[in-house]
């Protein structure tokens, strides 16, 4: 046998596949970022030179933030923005009282027909949201609650997923500790926020960001239930701004407002990095 | 098939700049292992033998020195093409393959003019399964089999492929006292009947002694001496290697030499003849005690235990490195072995003098 | 213990309230609506109870057109997906340099708004009077005359569309399958590797039995994401699907309940019912696939 035959031919074998692994992964990336780019570079054109370009320019060298000011004073994007950050808070808050009080009960409480509570709780799970959104829109008609906060808010605030979820980790915490806590004369409610809720801070952290991106991208509801737009959010108020825009089709001036729109997440995103990855690997689906 | 290593050195760069040690998990390693021989590797963890074993199936490379497999150099190689059979310490058998799937696995990969027919592939993997007596099992999955069943697998998995060296990590470590007992003599048996130069690595050396035909023993990389299991433990190399073999562990004594004397204490128990004076490490073997009531070797008797053929003495010694000096006596002796203190006459050949720096063998 | 129960169910109570209230109850209350024949929304009375609603949605060419373009959807983009989310969490797996970056830039849209970034993909693709667009513009090199993607031939809306799905879809792929490679006992690779077997046999014999759990999860949540697809096309063709022939299911139901042909909740529930029916029967199916191929 040529062994150096072999090596060489090991060698150049491993090279040649780390070249193409790193081409595939690298065109990729540019796949995924390349709409960003365009997004970005589109924003700072002025609109005079964007609808010159009969073939679509990769840069500019004359940027502008005339955009921006448009998409903060010729459509109300500021309103939709101010909007969309109380849905997300408000739901997100409540959501996460609401969860945390039931995770807890089916964690740490024992009460008559638990099991059977949780397994009805998770068979809720699987009822799509298209299924409900329906009642939903009715009932939230009738008790005159469109174009209203409540009405966006009320029927986003309940998950199942999420109540598993952090019931999982709050069984993991040792039985000890909570007879510990017994012993020691300290209330359910006292043992539940100063002890469980930080063990599991890593955990509502996942819960509270995940919820986040569900509210801030939050489509189908919105537009149900609002049709006034001081009531819109970002979602509704991108199609808005496309369908009825800037009085004429101003893609730069579009595209500074999805600018605006997309930034707050990504910002979010590359600072719980780590944690949101971690999240939604362990369950999360998207909408 | 000969194996030769040289100067075989493996370097770890630092995993960060925080720490920015390297760390030699083999230094230096010279050995010709004869045609047909099964090797022990010996030593306590991190001491480079899982690496060895390692850089010689060539899922490592190293970082200086050569390997040998006959005449050919195989330094380079990667795992593919080297042909080496390895058995994992928890055994790496694919969860999803039966036992016949398994065992069938490795010669699957043969291509070109190397293919073999689905019934040559059928009849080596049944032969390879006798070989370690699992023919029974062919369809049972991993997770149905017991811990030794699935290390014979491991084994017909290895072997199977007919390899120019069979390489075994650990292979006993997952198993219960009673199946370690008997799966090393089935190795012993397996490499026997099938003549593969054969290198196991472990950290008993009751397992290594007891079926190898040469021990290494390592650590931190340094190979501290090769030999017959017999030759090792009878004439260790240095404090380590002594202290390293042999249950109950040798005692450990500090001392001193004078005037062709070994001093323990006050009391002069050996002569060592023409050796440097001055402070040495002394160490004797349980067996080397002879309980004798003008012994020159005096002991504060602590308790003494029982073990049927034999009794163990348990004694003190302000000199001792040890808590307790074990010394295995004869249970004739049990009945003079009372009060507070316990005379023994040393055995010459199971007393060993080192030099206190760096524990080289002096006597 | 009676104490201890009523405490229980006061910790419950929130959850119980707005999971009866948004969640049991119109569960409920949909299938009556499907069953109900003609009701008027703002007199609140029907005619009767049968199947009529189902009959209806079923024989509309709005729904019908709905039906077939989320078939195509799923068909196209689950595989496409799956297969390309493979290939890159491989390849992702099999590197250490910049391995974080690449994660990190992959995992980008799963964090932007789908309806914002659709725009982007409309822009891209979209020809107008004064210019053919950018994808145009690439495709003219290659000998290829422009064609409008977002309003032009069926066909370039349905690739564009697909495409966007693919692009959306692929974060959550790839996170998961790279988590899963990494999860695979290198030990099973050192086995194979010493054995002397190709990369390519390694990944078909042993990593893929190994992630095959996932795989088939990926799958089935797959198929149940893309049967639901719907802003995915609001971001690219525009709230009026129907005249862009790009409706889904879900955007049905939405445009039966309200919008432009709205105001009929009965029709909405029974397409919605449909919906979940062949969503269940495809996931049943896929179950029953994957107790075969799965080994664990």
């Amino acid at each position: 046998m040529d062994y150096e035959k072999i090596e060489k031919a090991a060698r150049n074998r491993k090279r040649a596949l780390n070249t193409v692994i790193y081409i595939l992964l690298a065109v990729w990336a540019l796949v995924v970022l390349f709409p960003f780019y365009w997004m970005i570079l589109t924003s700072l054109k002025s609109y005079a030179a964007y609808n010159s370009e009969w073939v679509p320019q990769l840069i500019t060298f004359s940027p502008t933030l005339q955009n921006y000011v448009d998409a903060f004073t010729a459509v109300p994007l500021g309103g939709y923005f101010v909007n969309t950050l109380i849905f997300t808070l408000a739901t997100t808050a409540i959501m996460l009282v609401v969860t945390v009080l039931a995770a807890f009960a089916f964690s740490r409480l024992e009460f008559k027909g638990k099991n059977l509570v949780f397994t009805l709780f998770l068979s809720l799970m699987m009822i799509p949201s298209e299924l409900v959104v329906i009642t939903n829109y009715v009932t939230i008609t009738d008790l005159d609650m469109r174009n209203t906060f409540l009405g966006l808010i009320l029927p986003s605030v309940a998950s199942v997923f999420y109540i598993y979820l952090l019931k999982e980790n709050f069984s993991q915490i040792p039985d000890e500790l909570y007879y510990a806590a017994k012993v020691d004369g300290t209330s359910d409610l006292r043992y539940l926020l100063k002890v469980m809720l930080p063990i599991c801070k890593p955990t509502v952290i996942t819960v509270t960001v995940l919820k986040v991106i569900e509210c801030w991208n939050s489509y189908v509801w919105p537009r149900l239930v609002t049709d006034d737009q001081a009531y819109f959010l970002v979602s509704n108020g991108i199609q808005e701004i496309r369908e009825n825009g800037f009085g004429r089709e101003n893609i730069p001036a579009m595209m500074a407002a999805v600018v605006v729109i997309s930034v707050p997440l990504i910002v979010l995103f590359l600072i719980f990095r780590k944690k949101i990855m971690a999240g939604v690997s362990r369950g999360g689906m998207k909408g | 098939m000969k194996v030769t290593l040289q100067n075989l050195t493996k370097i770890y760069p630092s995993r960060n700049k925080k720490q920015p040690k390297e760390v030699v998990a083999v230094s230096n390693f010279n050995f010709e292992i004869a045609d047909g021989q099964l090797i022990g590797l010996l030593g306590p963890s991190g001491c480079g033998k899982s690496t060895t074993l390692n850089l010689l199936s060539g899922l490592q490379k190293p970082t200086s020195g050569k390997i040998f497999f006959g005449d050919d150099d195989v330094t380079d190689l990667p795992a593919e093409n080297r042909g080496v059979g390895l058995v994992f310490q928890n055994y790496a058998l694919y969860p999803h393959l039966t036992v016949k799937q398994n065992i069938t696995f490795p010669l699957e990969n043969l291509k070109g003019k190397d293919k073999l027919s689905k019934e040559k592939m059928a009849e080596m993997a049944l032969e390879a399964a006798r070989l370690v007596q699992i023919d029974e099992l062919m369809d049972r999955k991993p997770a149905e089999l017991s811990g030794g069943q699935q290390q014979r697998v491991a084994i017909a998995r290895a072997l199977v492929k007919n390899p120019r060296i069979l390489l075994l990590d650990e292979p006993l470590s997952n198993l219960d006292a009673r199946l370690r007992l008997q799966t090393r003599e089935e190795i012993r048996r397996i490499q026997r009947s099938t003549g593969i130069t054969t290198i196991f690595v472990t950290h008993d050396q009751e397992e290594a002694m007891s079926i190898s035909d040469l021990i290494v023993v390592m650590k931190e990389g340094v190979v501290h001496q090769i030999g017959k299991p017999q030759e090792v433990y009878d004439e260790p190399a240095n404090l380590f290697v002594a202290k390293f073999l042999g249950t109950p562990p040798i005692n450990v004594f500090n001392a001193a030499v004078k005037e062709g004397k070994l001093f323990i204490g006050e009391e002069a128990v050996l002569n060592v003849g023409n050796i440097a004076e001055g402070e040495v490490v002394a160490a004797i073997r349980p067996e080397g005690f002879v309980v004798d009531k003008n012994g020159v070797f005096t002991c504060d008797l602590e308790r003494v235990e029982v073990m049927g053929r034999d009794i163990s003495v348990v004694a003190t010694h302000k000199e001792s490195q040890n808590e307790v000096i074990r010394a295995i006596v004869g249970s004739e002796n049990l009945a003079s072995v009372n009060g507070a203190t316990v005379r023994f006459s040393l055995k010459r050949n199971k007393v060993y003098v080192f030099k206190k720096e760096n524990g080289e063998r002096l006597f | 213990m009676k104490n201890n129960n009523l405490k229980a169910w006061l910790y419950l109570l929130p959850a119980v309230l707005f999971l009866g209230f948004f969640l049991v109850y119109p569960l409920i209350d949909v299938l009556i609506y499907s069953f109900e024949e003609g009701y008027n929304y703002a007199s609140q009375t029907y005619f009767g109870v049968g199947s009529y609603n189902f009959s209806y949605v079923l024989h509309d060419p709005y729904f019908l057109q709905a039906l077939k373009n989320t078939f195509i959807l799923v068909i196209i983009t689950v595989p496409v997906s799956t297969a390309l989310s493979m290939l890159i969490s491989v390849a992702l797996s099999s590197i250490q340099k910049l391995r974080n970056l690449f994660q990190t830039v992959y995992f980008l849209p799963y964090v932007t708004n789908t309806l914002a970034v659709g725009l982007v993909f409309m822009i891209l693709f979209k020809q107008t009077p004064y210019s053919d667009g950018l994808v145009n513009t690439v495709l003219s090199w290659f000998g290829i005359s422009a064609i409008d993607f977002i309003s032009g031939p069926y066909w370039a809306k349905m690739l564009v569309l697909c495409i966007y799905t693919v692009w959306v879809v692929m974060p959550f792929k790839i996170l998961i399958l790279t988590g899963s490679l990494a999860s695979v006992d290198e030990i099973y690779y050192n086995a194979a590797k010493v054995d002397g077997t190709s990369k390519w046999r390694i990944f078909r014999k042993i990593t893929l039995p190994m992630i095959s759990p996932t795989v088939f999860y990926l799958i089935i949540t797959g198929f149940i994401g893309a049967f639901k697809a719907y802003s995915d096309a609001v971001a690219l063709f525009g709230t009026d699907l129907n005249a862009a022939e790009m409706n889904t299911i879900v955007g049905y139901i939405y445009d039966m309940l309200y919008g432009t042909s709205g105001g009929y909740p009965s029709y909405a529930s029974a397409a919605a019912i449909i919906l979940f029916v062949i969503v269940l029967t495809i996931t049943c199916i896929n179950l029953l696939v994957s107790k075969k191929h799965v080994h664990y």
